[in-house]
């Protein structure tokens, strides 16, 4: 929504402000005013002048040199303007003297900052200023139309010589843009803005005075209106006007429209574009010859119905479009554009007036279906009080009558079953000082509500809303408007009172904080990835038909198909991190990524989905399966799982290496997997090197997760150790191995830990060497010879029962 | 052998202990007087052997004047020998001087992202001020991210928010708004929660949007909980996160699920409010949206408005972190650069 700074004072005369304190102040009080431009920010001693003589340049055929009178002095000025000519004289223009400016060229084209014009000479010839055009002015011939296409700006006789023609031309204007919130329907005209204007600056606020219209004819002679959907339609009111001249606009109304960013085209468009953004009331003129019947019928469209709008485009319609129809035909969209075979012509003789109320929502979702949003539409979104509509249609008959378009028939035809009453409140100022946490006085709420017009009505102790506002129905919005006017500045700042309470963050945020800190001690830095990715993911990460990894929440509306599923792994928003990196050509790059995969419990969806917190690890560069290995179990010690863990591989995921994976699995339980990533996915997200993934199930983990922990103390008796080496056969795993060790090493085994893996050369074949140095320690006392050689004797029977060979 | 002889012959033997002691120049050399002085064979030790021969009675004095020179030579051999140790020590480190100015080693640490270094520490304020961080999920029913805040159907905001629709029941949520709704509904009083959580919106990505980003959701119920009580809160919230001198400004706004609204400016922490190319020369940038709970919205989950009153608020952390760390494209916080991760 924009509006001209005069347009408002049209309404509210006493208003003296800057434009700055008038975007401050009208911010504050709650009509956030976006930003504003000054239309002659970039003019500067531009003057009107009359032309009293031409003669021709004697050394250029295209130039002229011109006299002019700019008031206390007569100029000489040449131009090459097309539209003056030798001989001629008495036009009245726009001069820009000796060091004043311009907004931009001929061709439209601003300069920011202007163009600052000097005297010089031009072929010679003296020249003390310039003539300018209407884009010199920095305005446009659509706002302009009287403006000549090519050449310079002429007043009309009317103009006084010497006066800023800056402002005859009405360009001494501020343009604001206004952010209207959607509670606030009343000020999307400008009369609903200037009623805030003078309530926040305390000002008389001046309304127009709509006067009565309309011969001694009866409307209802002419035409009948029949209403078959009320809901959608609450209101429907017709006015007609005959012996229609259709003419420009008087200039005072085109500067209005100009300033909206509304081109002025005709008395009778400008008349109903002009209240449409006064009252912001849509209006529509129908040419009453081409209805037939003498009739108004409002009904739903037919199935599949066809109808041109007047922009000639053809639209199909369905039955929950509302169309304007008479005896015979449709002539228009209800709300949205009216039809190519009713529309106004320069050889109108009478015109319908229709002002109506349509149901917001059935027009919004109208619009959307046949793709058409106007500006009347736009309106009728937002959901307009009906009675407006009558004020609306009254002020454009008054213009009619006041500007000499035509003669207004007498009465109207209103079809308004139900007529919307004003609501009321209960005035409650100690409740809205409770609210507010202020100690205003009853006196000084009721004088902050009167400003906005609403009313207290003492007997029965209410406040009283307008129809037009919309938006209060309890005693928290009238607290709201106390408020604004009040100021939301002057409200003290406390901090709350009652019992203070414990802050705390959830256990699992605690754990993901300990990822968090975990993954960035082990080098990996957090990245974020979106929730959404293509179908397409599935087959570069290999997945199989029936993995259930296919089975995704689509979106119905996606942005397109690359954000059309919600992702049931975070494998590709890895990969594609990692990606983005190789490209770039980072080295050895570590990223872990906290955010959640969506399960469905079934599809399509009827409940909501499981929302799984995955810990995602990646990396390429340095480091192998054992240094993601690292960073997992360092994770696990972290969070207080400090039981071993297992690394067995039970179904193999075709995203990794088949050799080199593993499913992660703590207590029994599977918690997540990690592996070397397959190289053919690798060449699918362009990653040129090896790359490793560990992903963790968050909720699988948290239930084994605990901060509590207590100290073991430290052992007193010393430890022995014992060192291990055999040949060990390729296919026994180094985990069997360690299983065994622990296994039977009993209680008093402290520790094993491998310190040597060799295989190759100098090894038997089909076999690999293996180190282990084992620690033995007692709680109770210091170990005796014979305990550790018994419990070493298990252990080299169980390590022989698995085929390895001992070394001696 | 006479006492007196003795004593002589002590005299001398110290004589020539200090005369080798001095001589020695590397600690071999004085573990060599050591032997030859004190050890087994040693010449105070012959001494001590020829105590056979001393007058019974005279044995003590004697005695006592052997112990007092092996005293004053173990004395002067350590003396020597630290002295030497601690010479030793000097050259050593002289030839041990290092360039100080080489390159440190990496720790190779990795880097936590800016978005939740910006969550980090909003949580770090409002848990100080007594607040419970709480999340709800992100595909959420239409009926929590819109129809408990006062979003009826067909309202106009719905299609404001750009929704994504998984089925007409089920949306990706717009805001963190419907948590207020899930923990007002589960009927625990009063409330000081924070809730963070991702959001999605059909924005296409640019600089400026992104289809899915970050919100924090705030909310306070109690009895006697005031508009002041607000300001008061997320003023105190701007100082901690902006630095003690913010200042912040209220403006009256419209949200279907508070009312009274009010969306809060900070003073521009670049250039403190007298204006500039960061905030666009007004002196303040806009921060978030916030407002008195709605009694609809306390009707609709079981709260009584007339005992209860509450607040609510709601921040994007994108906004937070992109003015903080003054980052100036949003698509830089998803694409996961390891050479942007690592400048936080």
């Amino acid at each position: 929504m924009n509006t001209s700074l005069s347009w408002i004072k049209m309404y509210v005369p006493e208003l003296d402000v800057t434009a700055q304190e008038y975007t401050d102040a009208m911010t504050l009080s709650g009509t956030k005013v976006e930003g504003f431009e000054k239309m002659d920010a970039d003019l500067d001693k531009i003057v009107v002048g009359q032309i009293l003589k031409i003669e021709q340049h004697p050394d250029a055929d295209k130039l002229v040199i011109c006299q002019v009178n700019v008031g206390d002095k007569t100029v000489q000025i040449v131009t090459g303007a097309p539209n003056v000519h030798v001989g001629e004289s008495g036009q009245k223009v726009a001069v820009v003297l000796d060091g004043g400016k311009v907004a931009g060229g001929h061709d439209g084209k601003k300069t920011p900052g202007g163009i600052v014009i000097k005297a010089g000479k031009l072929r010679g010839i003296e020249s003390a200023g310039m003539m300018c055009s209407i884009e010199e002015l920095g305005s446009t011939r659509e706002m302009y139309p009287e403006a000549p296409e090519y050449g310079i700006y002429l007043f009309d006789d009317d103009a006084v010589v010497g006066e800023s023609a800056v402002h005859a031309l009405g360009l001494d204007d501020v343009i604001f843009e206004y952010e209207i919130t959607s509670n606030r329907v009343d000020c999307y005209s400008v009369i609903g803005i200037a009623r805030e204007a003078a309530a926040t600056f305390g000002k008389q606020f001046h309304p127009p005075v709509v006067t009565a219209t309309g011969n001694e004819e009866n409307v209802s002679d002419y035409i009948k209106v029949q209403v078959e959907d009320e809901k959608l339609c609450p209101r429907y009111i017709t006015r007609v006007v005959k012996n229609v001249k259709i003419g420009p606009s008087p200039k005072w109304m085109q500067r209005c429209l100009a300033s909206n960013g509304i081109r002025p085209i005709n008395n009778l468009v400008d008349i109903t574009n002009y209240v449409m953004e006064e009252y912001g009331q849509p209006m529509h003129a129908y040419d009453y010859d081409t209805l037939a019947g003498g009739k108004i019928v409002v009904r739903r469209a037919a199935r599949d119905e066809k109808f041109v709008t007047l922009d000639g485009q053809e639209r199909q319609m369905d039955e929950d479009v509302l169309m304007i129809c008479d005896g015979e035909k449709a002539v228009g969209i209800a709300g949205i554009m009216g039809g190519e075979n009713s529309m106004i012509t320069d050889d109108v003789k009478t015109v319908l007036f229709e002002a109506a109320c349509f149901d917001g929502t059935n027009i919004r979702l109208s619009g959307k279906r046949i793709g058409l949003r106007t500006d009347a539409s736009g309106k009728f979104e937002k959901g307009l009080d009906p009675n407006n509509a009558e004020e609306a249609i009254n002020r454009a008959c008054q213009l009619m009558e006041e500007l000499g378009a035509g003669e207004v028939v007498g009465g109207m035809v209103d079809v308004y079953r139900e007529k919307r009453e004003p609501v009321s409140v209960a005035f409650e100022p100690d409740r809205i000082n409770a609210l507010l946490g202020t100690s205003l006085t009853e006196k000084e709420m009721l004088n902050y509500l009167e400003k906005v017009e609403l009313a207290y009505d003492k007997e029965r102790n209410v406040i009283v809303a307008p129809t037009f506002r919309q938006d209060i129905h309890r005693t928290a919005d009238v607290a709201e408007e106390v408020a604004r006017f009040f100021g939301y500045a002057n409200i003290p700042t406390t901090l709350p009172s009652g019992a203070s309470m414990a802050g705390k963050l959830p256990f699992d945020q605690r754990v993901m904080a300990k990822a968090r800190d975990v993954a960035e001690f082990c080098g990996f830095s957090q990245g974020m990835c979106y929730s959404f990715e293509s179908p397409k993911v599935f087959q570069k990460l290999l997945l199989s038909q029936e993995d259930p990894k296919r089975n995704a929440i689509k979106i119905m509306n996606p942005l397109g198909e690359d954000f059309s599923i919600m992702r049931t792994s975070s494998l590709h928003g890895m990969l594609t991190s990692l990606a983005t990196n190789f490209n770039r050509r980072n080295k050895d790059v570590r990223l872990y990524e906290l955010g959640s995969i969506y399960i469905p419990h079934s599809l399509p969806l009827t409940e909501l989905p499981d929302e799984r917190m995955q810990f995602t690890l990646g990396m390429y560069g340095e480091g192998d399966f054992y240094d993601m290995k690292g960073v997992v179990e360092e994770f696990f010690s972290q969070i207080g799982m400090t039981k071993r863990t297992e690394y067995t591989c039970s179904d193999v995921k075709p995203y990794l290496h088949p050799g080199r994976q593993a499913d992660i699995i703590y207590d029994n339980v599977t918690v997540g997997y990690l592996g070397e990533v397959h190289p053919e996915v690798c060449d699918n997200y362009g990653i040129g090197e090896k790359a490793y993934l560990a992903v963790l199930d968050m909720p699988s983990i948290l239930p084994f997760a605990t901060f509590d922990h207590k100290y073991e103390g430290i052992a007193r008796f010393p430890a022995v150790t014992r060192d291990i080496s055999m040949l060990v056969p390729h296919d026994v795993l180094a985990g069997q191995i360690e299983h065994m060790i622990l296994q039977r090493g009993g209680k008093i085994l402290e520790n094993c830990e491998l310190f040597d893996i060799y295989e190759g050369h100098q090894i038997l074949a089909g076999f690999k060497s293996m180190a282990y140095s084992l620690t033995f320690r007692s709680r109770e006392k210091t170990l005796e010879e014979a305990e550790i050689s018994a419990a070493m004797k298990k252990i080299m029977n169980g390590l022989e029962s698995l085929n390895c060979e001992l070394r001696k | 052998m006479s006492d007196v002889n003795i004593k002589e012959k002590l005299e001398s033997i110290l004589n020539e202990a200090v005369k080798k002691i001095e001589e020695s120049d590397v600690p071999e050399k004085l573990n060599e007087a050591r032997i030859n002085i004190l050890g087994k064979k040693g010449q105070l030790t012959a001494v001590l052997k020829s105590m056979k021969d001393v007058e019974p009675e005279d044995r003590p004095k004697v005695g006592q004047m052997v112990n007092e020179a092996r005293e004053k030579i173990e004395g002067k051999l350590e003396a020597a020998l630290s002295e030497m140790e601690r010479k030793i020590r000097e050259e050593k480190m002289k030839a041990e001087v290092i360039d100080v100015t080489l390159p440190a080693k990496k720790n190779n640490i990795g880097h936590r992202h800016p978005n939740t270094i910006a969550l980090e520490e909003v949580e770090r304020i409002f848990v100080g001020m007594g607040y419970e961080v709480m999340e709800g999920p992100e595909i959420e029913y239409d009926l929590y991210n819109f129809e408990k805040l006062n979003i009826p159907a067909n309202h106009p905001a719905k299609d404001e928010q750009d929704t994504f629709y998984v089925n007409k029941d089920i949306v990706l949520r717009t805001q963190t708004s419907p948590i207020q709704a899930r923990v007002m509904e589960s009927g625990k009083l009063p409330i000081r929660m924070l809730a963070p959580g991702r959001v999605f919106r059909a924005d296409e990505v640019d600089a400026t949007h992104s289809p899915s980003f970050h919100q924090i959701e705030g909310l306070v119920v109690d009895k006697n909980i005031t508009f002041a009580d607000l300001k008061g809160t997320l003023a105190e919230f701007a100082r901690e996160l902006f630095g003690e001198n913010t200042k912040t400004k209220f403006r009256p706004h419209h949200f279907p699920f508070t009312e009274p609204s009010a969306e809060m400016d900070v003073s521009c922490f670049k250039c403190g409010g007298t204006g500039c190319r960061f905030c666009k020369g007004s002196g303040w940038i806009e921060i978030l949206g916030c407002g008195m709970v709605h009694p609809h919205v306390f009707e609709m989950c079981g709260i009584d408005p007339d005992e209860y009153t509450g607040f609510a608020f709601g921040v994007g952390l994108e906004r937070i972190a992109l003015l903080k760390y003054e980052i100036d494209d949003m698509r830089l916080l998803y694409e996961n650069d390891y050479r942007f991760l690592k400048q936080f």
